[in-house]
């Protein structure tokens, strides 16, 4: 069996293998030529040399594409004559995990980087209602970044460098990382990573072009909010995937832990989520362009400095996996060399540019500002205690951890203060709205929100003021959201067919505000409830005593031996059950042990009771006072639970509606960029 | 055989693969458990990667917690576990940093971002308002007809002339 793997399986494999190389050099090659094509072609005005720069950009694509497969394939069968398969995976392993560990290390999480920036920078130049200018400008911006990206690739981490002699085995993967919510993290969060490179680009372009004339920014806006779009949904699946692996992979009944690395992603998110809004007021208004831009060149800045703190391994953290601190230095000179010259074009251009309408302080636009502020300081807060730490130690060696009771009195009162403001805002007019009005029409919403507080307080033991106003606050997030819709579709005003009618009628940009925001409300009142009236309790018990957290009792059944398919596990069933009866149900958890990197994982036992979870940890195994065999066991009744992950699920499902709606849809535009 | 050696191999990585820490004991009295608990999740394991010593499988944070224990049992503020554990190990290990001179950008930072950002872009409009031409008195009496007009229309889907 291991032994077809051992030289390629003979030529074909080893040839993949090479073409895979050689793709990947040719990758660079071609994205050498779309950025000095790009950019003599928007010199002289070439619309050939434009040409010959979006086929290199499109060939660069499958360049990239085809030396990705080679590299999947490579690990598919297991060839452990390439040194990063040897290193990172092992026959026994199933398939799934097998392809997965493709990106699982550094060098190929690389290649899957490229891959997403190479197949989006295809899609950009393959945009047929871009200005000329400004799609050579932003193509070139965008193989500059290739160019970087896959020099990197080839010359400091090539994943398709050979071992001789191949060795017999590999070292596999690490286990906690062998996990369905894991196989597709890397990817979707990938895709939000560098989705926000095209919206560099174009702010890079829109800063070289500079374009005065009023038509411009919200043309652009329109361009740009896409990407904006699709990048901050697919990191917010991404990000929710990595919380929901943690929480049920690490075993510590924890979500968010406000890692490093959990904080290395949340920080473009907000910077991508402030973009979104920003951009909506350059779409609509024209305004606001320069802090459009800049946010956009934030977004991708945020994107790679993520990766930088993931893969250089200068912030410890439950996450880092794949760390080189030599090649940590590659990546902050490449964030140093793109950011700092783009930030420089900024300073130089921004003040020049011509924004568009005016608006009265309460307004849309005003109160989009105000989501700006606070989503930006939050950032800057989420970035300030990343970081603090490092410098601090480089500064005079003193060491502290910043970790979530700072962010508890930091960010989340910041958080806070734009929840109470957020609903109001998509019920003000554009360029001046009327606060009183939108006083009136969310009165209802604020007395339920109130209702939705007091209810929180009395339903919950031990009780807790805090929590009860943050569970109004998520109500009032949901609630207003509702009064959003109702105000739309006048209900209750006009008659119920009509207002089906309207509802029918909303774009759906319209509703993708009202799910994203009802779906951070959600979200809200699910952390909110988790975390302030969550349960706990840990005991070693023999087989047939009980463990007791809040109204659940979990009793332990039998533990049994189970072999894997690359580990060999402690097996307990539970059963789970309410203290005042109703039905009890039974859950495996287990400890894993994988003997290839000598490394035990546990397997969370989680029993789905309507929002609650029952979470079941089997811990070591001990002896009991009387000799016999006992486990300690831990159990956590975490209230709500459902929510905190269904939350990002509608913020994510927002997203995509919003990128469905008929304005955004480019054959739209191009009828318009033809009219 | 490989089988055989498989189930040798887990049997001493399940049970022997870290020494066994010490068991956890709850204190009797729930009130200072719970005390206990609260302190676990803000106190970090000083061998681990992020991670409290409430969550932490490692020796020492078993330890640590035990410390914590019978420090709350012998009837020492919440503060005192604080200072003497810090004593002991450096402010790395609460995750909550003191505040001292060399955290103050660190507490107060977010605020300054805030000001920093709202100052900006305050200015910012400031600026662009003032770029602005003054409307004459003839358009200003044109203005003041239309939002008139504006003010009764009170329709969140009042669309902009792009839509």
């Amino acid at each position: 069996m291991a032994a077809r793997g051992q030289f390629g399986g003979g030529g074909s494999a080893l040839m993949i293998v090479e073409t895979g190389a050689f793709a990947l050099v040719l990758a660079l090659v071609l994205s050498v030529l779309q950025t000095v094509m790009a950019t003599a072609g928007r010199m002289r005005r070439s619309p050939v040399l434009a040409g010959a720069a979006q086929g290199a950009a499109i060939a660069a694509a499958g360049a990239v594409v085809v030396a990705f497969g080679a590299l999947i394939f490579a690990f598919a069968v297991s060839d452990f004559s390439v040194a990063n398969v040897a290193a990172n995976s092992h026959t026994d392993k199933p398939m799934l995990y097998k392809v997965a560990a493709a990106w699982g290390s550094h060098e190929g999480s690389l290649i899957l980087w490229c891959l997403v920036l190479t197949v989006f920078g295809a899609t950009l130049a393959r945009a047929r209602n871009l200005p000329f200018g400004l799609k050579t400008s932003a193509m070139a911006t965008q193989g500059m970044l290739g160019v970087l990206f896959l020099a990197f690739a080839v010359f400091t981490s090539n994943p398709f460098e050979r071992l001789n002699p191949a060795p017999f085995q590999g070292a596999s993967l690490n286990p906690l990382l062998q996990d369905p919510a894991l196989a597709f993290h890397p990817p979707l969060l990938y895709c939000g990573y560098v989705g926000f490179s095209v919206c560099f680009s174009l702010a890079v372009a829109a800063l070289i072009e500079g374009r005065a004339n009023a038509s411009f920014w919200p043309a652009w806006g329109r361009w740009v909010r896409p990407w904006a779009l699709a990048s901050w949904a697919f990191l917010t699946v991404g990000i929710t995937l990595g919380a929901f692996w943690a929480y049920y992979e690490l075993g510590w009944g924890g979500w968010w832990f406000w890692d490093p690395v959990e904080n290395a992603s949340f920080m473009p998110w907000l910077a991508g989520a402030a973009l979104l809004h920003s951009a909506v007021v350059t779409e609509r208004r024209g305004a606001l362009a320069g802090w459009t831009t800049f946010l956009a060149l934030l977004a991708f800045t945020f994107s790679m400095l993520g990766a930088f703190l993931v893969r250089s391994g200068v912030l410890t953290s439950v996450h880092a996996f794949a760390v080189d601190p030599k090649r940590g230095l590659m990546l902050l000179a490449i964030l140093g060399a793109t950011s700092g010259l783009a930030f420089a074009l900024f300073a130089w251009r921004a003040p020049r540019l011509k924004g568009g309408g005016q608006f009265a302080p309460v307004s849309r636009e005003g109160a989009l500002v105000l989501n700006n502020l606070f989503l930006t300081a939050a950032c800057a807060t989420v970035l300030l205690g990343t970081l603090y730490p490092l410098i601090l130690e480089a500064a005079n060696g003193a060491t502290i951890s910043v970790g979530p009771p700072y962010f508890a009195l930091t960010f989340v009162p910041l958080m806070a203060v734009a929840f109470l403001i957020l609903p109001a805002g998509p019920l003000l007019a554009w360029k001046r709205g009327d606060l009183k009005g939108v006083g009136q029409r969310l009165a209802v919403a604020a007395g339920l929100a109130i209702l939705v507080a007091l209810l929180g307080w009395m339903a919950f033991e031990p009780r807790k003021a805090l929590s009860a106003a943050g569970i109004g606050l998520g109500g009032w997030l949901v609630l207003g959201a509702l009064a959003e819709i109702a105000e739309r579709i006048r209900l209750f005003r006009v008659g119920l067919p009509e207002s089906l009618r309207r509802a029918r009628g909303l774009p759906l940009g319209a509703w993708g505000t009202v799910v994203a925001h009802a779906g951070l409300g959600v979200f809200v009142i699910g952390a909110v409830v988790e975390t302030g009236y969550r349960v706990e309790a840990a005991r070693t018990v023999a087989v047939g005593e009980t463990v007791t957290a809040g109204r659940y009792s979990v009793r332990l059944d039998g533990v049994r031996i189970v072999e894997g398919p690359n580990y060999l596990a402690e097996s307990g069933a539970l059963t789970v059950s309410l203290n005042d009866g109703g039905a009890a149900r039974v859950v495996t958890a287990e400890r894993r042990f994988f003997p290839a990197g000598g490394q035990t994982t546990t397997e969370v036992g989680l029993d789905f009771r309507g929002l609650d979870d029952v979470y079941v940890v089997l811990g070591d195994r001990a002896q009991n006072a009387a000799g016999a065999p006992a486990w300690s066991v831990r159990v956590w009744w975490n209230p709500w639970a459902r929510l905190i992950f269904l939350g990002p699920a509608l913020m994510a499902l927002a997203g995509v509606l919003s990128l469905l709606d008929r304005r955004l849809r480019l054959g739209v535009g191009q009828r318009k960029a033809a009219s | 055989m490989k089988r055989a050696l498989l189930i040798a191999l887990a049997a001493v990585g399940l049970m022997a693969a870290e020494p066994p820490p010490a068991p956890d004991r709850p204190l009797p009295d729930a009130a200072q458990e719970a005390r206990a608990k609260a302190l676990f999740a803000d106190i970090r394991c000083v061998v681990c990667q992020h991670e409290a010593i409430a969550d932490s499988p490692a020796g020492i944070a078993a330890d640590m917690r035990q410390l914590v224990r019978e420090e709350i049992a012998a009837g020492r503020t919440d503060a005192q576990v604080r200072e003497d554990l810090v004593r002991r190990y450096g402010d790395f290990v609460l995750f909550k940093p003191p505040v001292r001179a060399g955290t103050w950008l660190l507490w107060f930072g977010p605020m300054a971002a805030l000001l920093a950002v709202g100052i900006g872009l305050l200015t910012f409009s400031r600026r662009r308002r003032a770029e602005t031409p003054e409307l004459s008195v003839d358009e200003e009496a044109r203005l003041a007809d239309i939002l008139a007009a504006e003010a009764v229309r009170r329709d969140p889907d009042a669309k902009a002339s792009d839509d």
